[in-house]
């Protein structure tokens, strides 16, 4: 037994039981929450670099899985986001009145489940053509949960997807043709400096650039990510984008890290800082507090990126690498309490611009509360999980002199500050009280929940420092490797 | 003459990709397009990649050009005409000297890849262990059942995401009717379609049989057995379902759960989709025949599309 396939298989096997039950089966989450709770723990509490591989089919033919610090960094966040997002799902994807069931309501529950899966099944795999398979999974449960917003945003962003996919897969087949393995804990080891690895690591690398929405191929994600269903936005601002980004991570910092050239990275850098540039400007100019949200995840995708040149230098790497990690998952967290928080503002004044929040606070302290909690995360206020990401990597570019980086991560926090003010003192403003539907107290407590996580995680960051240090260099475990031909 | 034979199909080939792209007329570049998906399903015959053949001539070629020509259909019964708005020259330039780069560059770095060994050695060693003979159902339902079975659960994500679809008063009525005998004129249709669905039952349990040892397999039999009902469907032999249908939503997750159950059982005998020794062919031919049936019936649901509110009309 062991919780790295159990991650992957219990979804799926709740994905069956939605398809046959739809909304009336939705208090299967219920169930689910524990029994993905227990396996999580399992996962953290598994010793470093535990892997092994699936069936009786050693590398280089067979799929190793492996707990690293990454995967049980995001696995973990992955767990409590789509947990408490379900919970909010719950009476959002119901049955109507009468016990009728919506098209929305039955094809929720799979689709989740089958995000939940892929998500996990990407991070805690270590072979590239299986990533592959996770990323089809979570991409596609994202754009038809995308689709229950904007039928455009959403087709835009299935072609986007696709073309995304289909770039990482061309580059998985090259690399196939030219090592005989797609396992990056071999292609460590054998790694070529030759063209064909050069053409598949950069198609590779721009198809999951789409993925992950990186500036200047982010213009798929706000359309759709603000015209979705809260916990759809949410879903897809917290998890999906960081499917993307771990395989870049794998991709760069694993399997290639040896032949990888410093201004190439450096170039990933760049577009992480113009991503935090780009993003926050656009966040600072919209009027519609979701487009808002949503292009906050543009800028905050930006420090992923940004901090990809610090990995690499040998002063801080370290340092860098845990920032980095943190930042991925403090993201997580606050950004679907921000989406959750937003739909339920949104929802109890019957608009959607950020004048339509006017003396919002009054009625729903609680969820504007949330909001507030989200914002010091993604802005990097103390004690947040942000603030602890934001401080390693400002720490990390200092000790190794990149003024630049610094002060991006520095005007980006500022920046943040602007646009999250904005909706924030809106609900201060005016004398009116706004009017507003019977709440929902799960619907309240959801954002919440998720908005004290983020910041209450940065009192846990000693421990995940240690955790995201898990990461096995040293290529995989000796019993898993067959006979290489 | 092989070289005669494969320079003629490569420019047959190029040649419809060619007419595909550059013909104003949308129902001309369905046909070349389903041409062109059939040609390359020869060359993949040529190159002895029998499955892969199987797979574009009856994916590629077949089920994406029924779905083209429906969405001709319903674009024009929505009142489009189907000519595309002229694109500006720059825009075409540049996206010829784009394509053209990347194939350049993919080109040069495939042929810059040494024919080397591949992993056809230890799979061959691998196969008695199995009892099975093809390598390719070897590598699909063991060595790498992991990825087949996620892509299962893909193939059953998509058609909950076309369900998704269905405007608010047509859930979860049955998608739109494809009878052509109902519009009369249609008694070809008819007596094919009866005809054909009990053939393409016989010959995807076949296929699946023989997928083992020779050429075919899961993908292979759903395929046909969804070329079956989609023809059936057109000739009246069969009614689209509701999408509340209990034995329906049984056939759709049939596959994926078996295949699951198999897996998870194997835990018990020491790892996640784990066959005991002596049993392994039994279990992927268990799996393969669920499998079939329900990737038959996804990809006939598919390709019917949506539920359509009761005053539709197709």
């Amino acid at each position: 037994m062991s919780p790295l396939d159990l991650l992957v298989a219990v979804p799926l096997a709740l994905m069956i039981a939605a398809v046959l039950l739809g909304s009336r089966g939705r208090l299967l989450l219920l169930a689910a929450i524990p029994v993905m709770a227990g396996l999580t723990v399992w996962l953290l509490l598994l010793p470093e670099g535990t892997a092994h591989i699936v069936g009786d089919w050693n590398l280089p033919l067979g799929i190793l899985l492996r707990a690293d610090g990454v995967a049980q960094l995001l696995v973990a966040a992955t767990s409590a986001c789509a947990s408490i997002i379900g919970l909010y799902a719950l009476r959002e994807f119901a049955p109507g009145p009468s016990g009728s069931e919506t098209a929305h309501g039955y094809a929720f529950w799979p689709l989740f489940y089958l995000l939940w899966g892929g998500a996990n099944a990407g991070f805690l795999t270590t072979d590239l053509f299986n990533l592959y398979v996770a990323l089809e999974m979570v991409s596609l449960a994202a754009v038809a949960m995308a689709a229950m917003g904007s039928l455009r945003a959403a087709l835009q962003y299935f072609v986007v997807a696709l073309v995304g996919s289909l770039a990482y897969l061309l580059g998985v087949a090259l690399l196939f043709a030219n090592y005989a393995t797609v396992d990056i804990t071999l292609l460590a080891g054998t790694a070529r400096p030759d063209l064909a690895t050069k053409v598949a690591l950069a198609v590779m690398t721009a198809g999951l650039l789409i993925k992950a929405a990186v500036f200047p191929l982010h213009g798929w994600l706000p359309p759709a990510h603000a015209a979705a269903p809260a916990p759809a936005s949410a879903l897809l601002s917290a998890i999906v984008v960081k499917v993307g980004f771990v395989i870049l991570l794998r991709l760069w910092f694993e399997a290639f890290p040896a032949i990888v050239a410093p201004a190439a990275l450096d170039v990933l850098g760049w577009l992480g800082a113009l991503a935090v540039l780009y993003g926050s400007i656009q966040a600072i100019r919209q009027e519609t507090l979701k487009a808002l949200v949503a292009y906050s995840t543009v800028a905050q995708i930006g420090y992923l990126l940004l901090a990809f040149p610090l990995v690499v230098t040998a002063a801080g790497s370290d340092r860098a690498w845990a920032g980095m990690t943190i930042h991925a998952i403090a993201h997580m967290l606050a950004k679907a309490a921000m989406f959750l928080a937003a739909g339920l503002m949104l929802k109890a004044v019957n608009g959607h611009r950020l004048e339509d929040l006017s003396g919002l606070v009054r009625v729903m302290p609680l969820t504007v509360a949330a909001f507030g909690l989200a914002a010091i995360s993604l802005m990097g206020l103390p004690p947040s999980a942000g603030f602890i990401a934001k401080f390693l990597l400002l720490e990390a570019a200092l000790e190794q002199g990149a003024v630049f980086q610094a002060a991006i991560l520095l005007v980006g926090g500022l920046m943040a500050a602007v646009y999250l003010f904005n909706p924030l003192s809106r609900t201060f403003a005016g004398r009116d009280t706004p009017v507003t539907e019977a709440k929902d107290t799960l619907q309240t407590a959801a954002p919440l929940a998720l908005g004290l996580l983020a910041v209450s995680l940065g009192f846990a960051g000693q421990a995940m420092v240690d955790i995201s240090a898990g990461v096995s260099q040293a290529g995989p475990p000796a019993a898993a490797v067959g006979e290489v031909p | 003459m092989t070289l005669a034979f494969d320079l003629i199909l490569c420019l047959m080939i190029v040649g419809t990709a060619a007419a595909a792209l550059l013909t104003h007329n949308a129902l001309a570049a369905i046909v070349f397009f389903i041409v062109f998906g059939n040609l390359l399903g020869l060359a993949w015959l040529a190159m002895n990649a029998v499955n892969v053949a199987m797979a574009e001539i009856a994916i590629g070629a077949g089920i994406t050009g029924v779905l083209l020509i429906l969405t001709r259909q319903r674009l024009m019964a929505l009142g489009d005409d189907l000519i595309s708005a002229e694109t500006p020259g720059w825009l075409r330039a540049g996206a010829v000297l784009a394509c053209t780069g990347l194939t350049a560059l993919v080109g040069s770095a495939v042929l810059s890849v040494a024919p080397a060994d591949d992993l056809g050695g230890p799979i061959a060693a691998l196969l008695p262990e199995l009892g099975i003979e093809n390598p390719v159902t070897g590598v699909l339902l063991a060595f790498r059942a992991y990825d087949t079975l996620l892509e299962t659960f893909v193939l059953l994500g998509a058609l909950v995401a076309v369900w998704s679809l269905a405007p608010g008063n047509a859930w979860p009525r049955p998608p739109a009717s494809l009878n052509l005998a109902e519009s009369g004129g249609g008694s070809v249709a008819q007596a094919f379609g009866r005809l054909l669905l009990p053939l393409a039952l016989v010959m995807a349990a076949y296929l699946v049989w023989a997928g083992s040892d020779f050429p075919g397999g899961a993908f292979q039999a759903g395929t046909v057995l969804a070329g079956g009902l989609i023809i059936a469907a057109i000739g009246g032999a069969v009614a689209w379902p509701r999408a509340d249908n209990s034995i329906l939503r049984a056939v759709l997750v049939l596959g994926p759960g078996v295949f699951l159950i198999i897996g998870l059982a194997g835990i018990a005998l020491g790892r996640f989709l784990f066959y005991p020794p002596g049993f392994a062919k039994a279990m992927i031919v268990a799996i393969e025949y669920s499998l079939a049936l329900s990737i038959g019936a996804t990809l006939a649901l598919l390709l019917a599309g949506r539920s359509v509110a009761p005053d539709h009309r197709s």
